[in-house]
């Protein structure tokens, strides 16, 4: 009864397998806990998630990664060719697990602060939606994606309504959900467009079958129909303009401690899968998708840079400067085949997407971190005014805000800078210097807002009644070593950008 | 020649001892941190010295080089070096920082150490621009060099602080940014960002043209040129006094290097085209600004258009393309250095004593505070050009050259001779001479031992430098010629 069926290589896939039953079974032991603190449940929860980080790595460093220099890296696929397990993937599903962890970290005092959030299902459920993440990453095959896609959206749509006090955050929940499936349904439109194009739903095949099109002179129209809606459906979950509505209610409307989670580690995945399908899966019509991508990233730089300065509450600015900033990071996907360009190029200008999005996720887990910390029990700091006078209540946050704020506006010296030059040389390789003219010229416009928080910080008065901020040493040192590395990886970028560079080069 | 890296020491010393004085704290230790600035900021003086001794003034290369690769993925380089059009800023900007710090010993009780910190930031890091070899590396001291200015100007200033820093800061952030475009344009042009690389680099007459205006766009709002000058005067009179004697005595070098470091090496071609309108742009600073000058009842945004005028000078100079007008034009950066240094610092003395800048509220200082006058004296006569003070050397200089070049332009030009003398000395005369005007001023008292030293040591320069300028202009000449090659040679 059962010859046909072969037990897959579960290897690859040991740290998805890992986090599932370590969920489960957090779920489990979190039911006897007793102490309201659920002290037990976070550590748990932190161990899992760093082993797993771990557990990616050496399965990369013992399987994926060339013996011989010249050697090139493998690829391992299983589950019929539905998970993929390559260096790319292991580098970013490891860099999720981190971001997820730290945004835990971060978030540990103020859900205990909030007694309306129930502190165990919190932590499972990001969890899932890490497993989620890291689902999509790995996925090779349409079904897998979509279902890491849904199994992190239903995740953190929970996350946002978990508060069930706190109606803004049930609206935000409640668009979260809808936005997101219309989203879903765009891309399951898409992926369905493409099936009946080429006959496969595995992404290399795709390619294969695409390749294959482009070189008999085959007409491609349903091809490129199911790009655009695959394209729509990737800028929804990315949330670039057109496709921004959800972000800043989003963002405004959840617990902080869920923002952050949002905001970061996923933002990883969504470029992932953007690479998986786009590059790995129809690099043959990058002609087509580049220039989506094009009008997307100016729409966003342009629109998200100048509404981010009519906000007055940060996290709301945050989101726009989000808008902005995946704007920014989709010039390097858009600028990569074209012109004079060769594999180097290419892999250069994709480097550069991957090296901005990652600092920007870095960036972005250190400011919602200080804005979890500046809040209070019953106190939500996300008004631009709580932060006045900051530099006199707490000089050393100040300075990490001021070393966030100047990365995030591109200022030298900052990792920001780095990640604007890398993906600004792609794009004037690419011989678009109108594009980047703009690019810089939105990126002068958003350089005001970031300034204004800097002057609320430095140049106001501290209110009266401000009292300093108290933190625990683990919150403030983990705080302090997420900033110095935003300045640090600023002034020394070769490392990570090399990894960058590396990862790409050997996967595809 | 020396085999210490000593340019290397005269960027990090500052910066690594700003940080030193941050980690003193709050202002329980306010002398320490004082103390530990103004070692920082000496220290960070006496190694760019070697730099002058040991320079060979027979050779137009780039000296005390220093070549280290840095991110090789952009392939960027640590590389620096000075020549003789880059050396004698070094040495201003490391001299200027220390009188900055000796500025803020009263005045910045405030946040002392956070205050010192930031000039010696801002010093080592305007350091690295003069001494950047490196496309990148130079962008990245030039647009770092905003955020402590940008601190100065909006933590210490005045009530409109926040106003005059962001638009400080957005003005030349805005110039910049094209430049980082064209420094990419050159890069990928000439496969590497060695600023001598692109001297060389043939480029079409149109390719020239773009980037001259790009580079025009970021230097001219640094310089300030008309009609890009408008942040100036509003960030002068907010900043605090060592920030606007670090404004008008560093910062304002930084766009005329520009154009002595890009504009003319890499498109001289352009430069020629654009040579009409840059010499119209100049005279309409020295001519229109010297009027707006007059018209002004503030102090420190007279002094402010005073510079404008004078930097106006510097651009006539550079784009008359000879030996004597670009040397005329060096002369009259590093005295302008010296001269609005001083002229902010007296200021900032009357300042810190009636809390007014308003020329109104003064008349009679002369009676409280004999010795301030004769400084302020000496000051106000080389800020109008009087011989034997630095100011008459620069000026004269470009003046000949502007009657060898055409008369009509040496005659506009000359009119600051006039018009200079006219607002300088008709303010001198309202604030130090007539009658004495309130009780506030009979009972001023006089400058302190600290203030002494400080004007002292700018009175030494001011005068050293109009009795002998050859010790500035010594190190000028065989760089200036290797210039004007450059820019003698059609590149396409």
């Amino acid at each position: 009864m059962f010859e046909n069926f072969v037990v897959p290589n579960l290897w690859p896939a040991a740290p998805e397998i890992f986090l599932l039953f370590m969920a489960g079974l957090i779920l489990l032991v979190d039911l006897g806990a007793r102490s309201p603190r659920r002290g037990a449940t976070f550590l748990l929860t932190y161990a899992t998630l760093a082993l797993s980080a771990l557990l990616t790595l050496w399965y990369a460093a013992k399987v994926l990664m060339p013996s011989a220099p010249d050697e090139l890296a493998r690829v391992v696929l299983t589950f019929h060719n539905m998970f993929i397990a390559d260096l790319l993937g292991s580098f970013l599903k490891a860099l999720v697990c981190l971001a997820v962890l730290t945004s835990l970290v971060y978030s540990r005092r103020y859900l205990e602060e909030r007694d309306s959030i129930p502190r165990g299902e919190y932590c499972v459920l990001a969890l899932f939606a890490t497993l989620g993440m890291l689902v999509m990453i790995s996925a090779n095959h349409f079904l897998s994606l979509y279902l890491g896609l849904e199994l992190l959206s239903l995740s953190l749509c929970a996350l946002t309504a978990l508060q069930r006090d706190n109606v803004a955050a049930g609206e935000a929940a409640m668009k979260y959900f809808v936005l997101g499936a219309l989203a879903s349904g765009m891309l399951l439109y898409g992926m369905s467009m493409i099936y009946g194009a080429t006959g496969s739903l595995e992404i290399t095949e795709v390619a294969e079958q695409a390749r294959l099109m482009h070189r008999t002179r085959m007409d491609k129209t349903v091809l490129v129909f199911g790009l655009v809606f695959l394209v729509a459906g990737l800028a929804f979950k990315l949330g670039v303009v057109p496709f921004h509505m959800w972000l800043p209610d989003v963002y405004h409307g959840a617990p902080t401690s869920v923002t952050l989670l949002i905001a970061a580690a996923p933002k990883l995945a969504a470029l992932a899968m953007m690479i998986r399908l786009l590059v790995g899966g129809l690099f043959t019509l990058s002609a087509d998708w580049q220039s989506m991508l094009m009008l997307l990233a100016a729409l966003s730089m342009g629109l998200g840079n100048f509404v981010a300065i009519a906000q007055r509450n940060i996290k709301r600015m945050l989101a726009w400067s989000a808008i902005a900033h995946m704007g920014f990071m989709l010039l390097g996907l858009a600028s990569g085949a074209g012109r004079n360009s060769s594999r180097q190029t290419v892999l250069e200008a994709y480097t550069a997407s991957l090296f901005y999005m990652v600092t920007y996720v870095l960036a972005t887990l250190a400011i919602f971190g200080l804005i979890l910390l500046l809040s209070r029990r019953g106190f939500e700091s996300d008004e631009l005014e709580d932060f006045r006078g900051l530099s006199q209540r707490s000089p050393w946050f100040a300075a990490m805000m001021l070393i966030l704020m100047l990365s995030l506006a591109g200022i030298p010296f900052f990792v920001g800078f780095v990640a604007k030059f890398a993906v600004l040389e792609a794009v004037v390789f690419s011989g678009h210097y109108w594009l980047a003219v703009l690019a810089v010229f939105f990126s002068l416009v958003g350089a005001f807002f970031y300034l204004r928080v800097i002057w609320i910080m430095y140049f106001d008065k501290a209110n009266e009644n401000a009292s300093p901020i108290e933190a625990s040493f683990a919150d403030k040192t983990l705080l302090s070593v997420n900033s110095v590395l935003v300045a640090a990886i600023g002034i020394f970028p070769q490392f990570l950008l090399g990894a960058c560079g590396y990862v790409l080069a050997r996967s595809f | 020649m020396s085999s210490y890296p000593l340019l290397s020491l005269a960027i990090w010393i500052p910066i690594a001892a700003g940080f030193v004085v941050l980690a003193t704290g709050g202002d329980r230790n306010a002398a320490l941190a004082r103390r530990i600035a103004l070692a920082g900021a000496t220290l960070g003086f006496l190694v760019t010295l070697p730099l002058y001794v040991g320079f060979d003034t027979t050779s137009g290369a780039m000296q005390f080089k220093e070549v280290h690769a840095w991110i090789p993925h952009f392939n960027a380089y640590y590389r620096l070096g000075v020549d003789g059009i880059s050396l004698l800023f070094v040495l201003l900007n490391s001299f200027v920082t220390v009188l900055a710090v000796l500025a803020g010993w009263r005045s910045a009780q405030e946040r002392a150490a956070q205050y010192h910190a930031a000039f010696l930031i801002m010093s080592g890091l305007v350091n690295g621009i003069f001494s950047a070899l490196d496309g990148f590396l130079f962008y990245v001291f030039f647009e770092a060099s905003l955020i402590p200015l940008y601190l100065i100007i909006g933590v210490w200033g005045g009530p409109r602080r926040v106003y005059a820093a962001i638009k400080f800061f957005l003005y030349t952030l805005a110039g910049s940014l094209l430049f980082l475009v064209s420094i990419l344009y050159l890069l990928i042009r000439s496969g590497s960002f060695a600023i001598l690389d692109w001297h060389l680099l043939p480029l079409a007459l149109h390719e020239q043209i773009w980037l001259f205006i790009a580079f025009f766009i970021a230097f001219a709002v640094k310089v300030p040129m008309f009609p890009l000058h408008t942040w100036l005067p509003d960030a002068h009179v907010e900043a605090p006094t060592g920030g606007s004697v670090v404004l008008a005595a560093i910062a304002l070098k930084l766009g005329a290097y520009g154009f002595a470091r890009f504009s003319l090496p890499i498109a001289p071609d352009a430069a020629h085209f654009f040579s009409w309108p840059m010499i119209a742009l100049s005279l309409v600073a020295v001519f229109y600004i010297g009027f707006v000058a007059l018209a002004q009842t503030d102090m420190k945004k007279l002094v402010a258009y005073s510079s404008i005028s004078h930097m106006g000078f510097v651009t006539l100079g550079f784009f008359m393309f000879s030996a004597f007008s670009i040397e005329g034009a060096l002369v009259q950066m590093i005295s302008h250095g010296f001269v609005s240094a001083a002229m902010f610092l007296c200021i900032g003395v009357l300042y810190d004593r009636m809390h007014s800048r308003q020329i109104a509220d003064y008349g009679g200082v002369a009676d409280s505070m004999p010795r301030f006058a004769a400084f302020f004296m000496l000051f106000a006569m080389a800020n109008a050009g009087l011989p034997a003070t630095s100011g008459f050397v620069g000026e004269f200089m470009v003046i000949l050259a502007a009657v060898q070049f055409k008369f009509w332009v040496a005659f506009i030009a000359a009119s600051t001779l006039i018009l200079g003398a006219a607002y300088t000395l008709w303010m001198y005369g309202r604030v130090i001479f007539m009658a004495v005007a309130n009780d506030a001023v009979r009972a001023l008292t006089d400058i302190s031992r600290r203030e002494f030293l400080i004007l002292a040591l700018l009175a030494l320069c001011v005068l050293g430098m109009g009795l002998y300028p050859h010790a500035f202009t010594r190190v000028m000449h065989v760089s200036v010629n290797d210039l004007l090659q450059h820019l003698a040679v059609q590149k396409y």
